[in-house]
């Protein structure tokens, strides 16, 4: 029961990383795609009716650690509070930008918003990025599962190159998707920017997998090299597949090599917090399970419906003049 | 201040500020939705209108909400990982459920009714915006059960010294929840409702196009107002015969009532200092006997005082805290029972106060604008806006006082239920560095603040700009219908 929950939080990661990567990327590639106001308002419209549900994911995902592993819960998010601070920060900032951005008809107060999508949409990234290689890699943690020392324990060379490593994906992702959901310039301009960047934007990812599960890389790469053999063939619906399976392979390989640990102590293997051992009961777990039963099916096919009610590609003609 | 001050205030910032955005949310969500319903049924434009402009001010409140939201869930971990550890078996479920049961649904349908407006036929459309307000409304059941575990835990037995869950279904129907749930929902209908009153009120004063939109939304808030200021008070009244037996010194806290009195007084006004536990030099103005009959039903029966329980509390529950280093200056220190006085006398009225100006007002604006009329100056404009402002007060020391009037406690202990589930406050913070929580509680507060002007800064804007500004231009061929 303990390993089913184990499972569920890895896929809850996943969906979270699959579906946000790519509203991060968008975010991301805001100022370097969007030439023009149209342009960016165009980008994020690919993302407009559904970002705040792929959000909704990372809420999922926090919630069901604590009702599932409260010990996880507890000293990974205490252990690593200021990164989280600034990463919440960023996704307050982003959030209300998408929304207010184009509430007021002014230069100036769209400038200030694109900013904050920029900049916020950077740190969210990087903030999963080290959150979850924090898990993945291990924190001083004592006995009783407190963080020992600096509150900066988590921001790690090793934790970095988790962050860049997500912050990298993002950007491939939110690259694909844009060529994916636009038409004209942009959709070319997107599907060109992605096959330049990739081998330097996914570098980070590979290295980040190779140090915590060396051959486990390989059908990480495989997927990503697909993806972009696809893209350059033009067919943009399979290479956005493709990085999902990038990122699914990615999810079970940090997950698989984290069990049966759940956050691993850099001080001693004694310490490090396992599935057993951050466990909720067995009847809580139970409980959740049915919840999860029928919740989850529920929201794929809805969130499903969502995605092809939007299927449309939106190019510069769309956009209404205010 | 330490780390338990500093997490208390920055708890205490965050939960007000996100509940300011709440209950607009959870009242405009389901108004908007009927309002759509009506205007789908009977085909009249004015509910259009009514919808468009009452939904606009909704979503640019609703962002608020949900980037808010997000810190609070993370807060439990970050600054409250000993309680995060001591609680999860319970606490957790319900937050879980909030997540999956209902914020998928609220965000997916929500950005199915902003952008689905040309995409979907009528009828989906609309049952997108009900699907998106009920939701709301199921998430705050979901929450109000994990607050009112909190305040009443049931569902447990203990084992090796922490809350076993042995029953969901006692949780989700714990009777704390079933009479905070409509109290809630009551108290955002009266944002609401306030908030439309006030708006229609000035739109009317300002003769602004579309009058017969003003004065619907007028009457509509009117009606609603005084339906949710009863329900108020009814589940009001529940809530305070629960907290007679559940938390009696939260009940004694609420009166500043010093001394055990039978038959007990309900002190309307008191003059002179509540912050003794002694209640020297304070006279109030009472109403004989009203304590008991809210405590108890009962004119007659005896309201124990502070004075008296504090030495059953500390019969029961200790007179120290236990000797930990944890707990820093508090270790073994003795435990002071003791609700900060002045906050929960006066905050109890003030909720009270507000919340009566707030159903009143509604009343007064329908009367002063009927058949037609519109005073003509200016302090009926002023009057209705500043209005807007009393249930949101009403609100934040509603609960200002029902999370102080549980200190020390931040699990209560059930009196009739298992025993040795309780926990203080000082247990259940983080481990953490007091720069840490000082760091996020500056660039929370000034993030906060920001965003708050910004938010009244746009609804003002909307507010002005009245229907004409929300209703889309017609469109070119092939533009989207809305854009962000």
């Amino acid at each position: 029961m303990e390993t089913l929950w184990f499972c569920v939080i890895a896929l809850l990661w996943l969906g979270y990383l699959f579906l946000e990567g790519f509203d991060f990327g968008v975010g991301m590639l805001l100022p370097f795609l969007g030439r023009d106001n149209t342009e960016r308002r165009v980008m994020i419209n690919t993302i407009g009716p559904v970002w705040d549900g792929n959000e909704v994911w990372l809420l999922v995902a926090g919630g069901a650690t604590f009702a599932a592993f409260p010990g996880w819960y507890a000293a990974l998010f205490s252990a690593a509070y200021l990164p989280l601070t600034l990463f919440l920060l960023a996704l307050i900032g982003r959030g209300v930008a998408f929304e207010y951005r184009g509430k007021v008809d002014s230069e100036r107060w769209r400038k200030v918003w694109d900013v904050v999508i920029f900049v916020g949409s950077w740190v969210a990234a990087l903030g999963v990025g080290l959150v979850i290689s924090t898990t993945v890699i291990g924190l001083p943690i004592d006995a009783a599962g407190d963080r020992v020392g600096s509150p900066f324990a988590a921001i790690r060379p090793e934790t970095l190159l988790g962050a860049l490593a997500i912050a990298g994906y993002a950007l491939v992702h939110g690259a694909i998707f844009v060529s994916l959901k636009t038409e004209g310039e942009i959709r070319e301009r997107a599907r060109r920017m992605a096959l330049t960047m990739a081998p330097v934007a996914l570098l980070p990812l590979v290295g980040l997998l190779l140090y915590v599960a060396g051959f486990w890389a390989l059908p990480v790469l495989l997927f990503a090299g697909l993806a972009l053999w696809r893209l350059w063939a033009g067919r943009e619906g399979q290479a956005f597949a493709f990085m999902g399976l990038a990122v699914a392979a990615t999810v079970t390989v940090l997950f698989a090599s984290l069990y049966p640990n759940v956050l691993p102590s850099t001080l001693d293997p004694a310490y490090s917090l396992t599935v057993a051992g951050a466990a909720s009961s067995p009847y809580t777990l139970t409980v959740m399970t049915w919840v999860a039963a029928f919740g989850t099916p529920a929201v794929l096919v809805y969130q499903g419906w969502t995605y092809w009610v939007f299927r449309k590609r939106i190019g510069v003609r769309h956009i209404p003049v205010h | 201040m330490d780390v338990l001050e500093l997490a208390r205030w920055q708890f205490g910032i965050t939960t007000v500020y996100h509940f300011l955005m709440v209950p607009l949310t959870i009242g405009l969500s389901l108004l908007v939705a009927a309002m759509q319903t009506a205007w789908v049924r009977t085909g009249n434009e004015r509910y259009y209108k009514m919808t468009k402009f009452w939904g606009k001010l909704l979503l640019i409140n609703f962002a608020m909400g949900v980037v808010t939201g997000i810190v609070q869930e993370f807060q439990f971990g970050m600054a409250w990982s000993a309680y995060s550890r001591f609680v999860g078996d319970v606490f957790g479920a319900p937050l879980a459920m909030e997540g999956l049961v209902a914020f998928f649904v609220e965000s997916t349908f929500l950005g199915l009714w902003i952008f689905g407006w040309d995409k979907l036929p009528k009828k989906v459309h609309l049952a997108c915006a009900w699907a998106f307000s009920l939701a709301t409304m199921a998430s705050a059941y979901f929450i109000l059960a994990a607050n009112s575990w909190m305040q009443h835990p049931v569902g447990i037995v203990l084992e090796d010294g922490r809350p076993r869950l042995t029953s969901i279904w006692a949780v989700l129907t714990n009777n704390t929840t079933l009479a905070a749930f409509p109290h809630t929902i009551a108290g955002a209908f009266a944002v609401a409702a306030t908030f439309l009153v006030g708006i229609g009120a000035w739109h009317l004063w300002k003769k602004s196009d579309e009058e017969g939109v003003w004065r619907s939304s007028l009457k509509l808030g009117t009606w609603l107002g005084v339906v949710a200021f009863a329900v108020l008070a009814i589940s009001g009244d529940v809530q305070g015969k629960l907290m007679f037996q559940q938390q009696p010194m939260k009940m004694a806290a609420a009166e500043a009532l010093c001394h055990t009195e039978q038959p007990a007084a309900f002190s309307i006004f008191a003059i002179g200092d509540v912050r003794r536990p002694d209640c020297e030099n304070v006279k109030s103005i009472t109403v004989p006997a009203l304590l008991s009959f809210l405590a108890n039903n009962d004119f007659t029966s005896e309201v124990k005082g502070i004075q008296d329980l504090v030495p059953l509390y500390q019969e029961k529950y200790g007179t120290n805290y236990p000797v930990d280093e944890r707990l820093g200056e508090l270790s073994g220190k003795p435990i002071d029972y003791v609700p900060a006085l002045p906050v929960t006398y006066w905050g109890f009225r003030l909720m009270i106060g507000f919340g009566a100006i707030s159903a009143g007002l509604g009343l007064v604006m329908l009367w002063l604008t009927r058949g037609g009329r519109v005073p003509k100056g200016k302090w009926f404009p002023i009057t209705a806006l500043a209005g807007i402002a009393t249930p949101f007060l009403a609100n934040s020391f509603g609960w200002i006082f029902t999370e102080m009037g549980r200190q020390p406690f931040v699990v209560v202990p059930n009196p009739s239920g298992v025993d040795g589930v309780w926990m203080f406050t000082a247990q259940a913070v983080s481990n953490s560095a007091p720069g840490e929580i000082l760091t996020s509680l500056i660039a929370l507060t000034l993030t906060y603040g920001a965003l708050a002007c910004v938010e009244v800064y746009l609804i003002r804007k909307y507010v002005r700009g009245g229907v004409a500004g929300v209703i889309p231009a017609k469109t070119d061929d092939g533009a989207l219908a809305f854009a962000y």
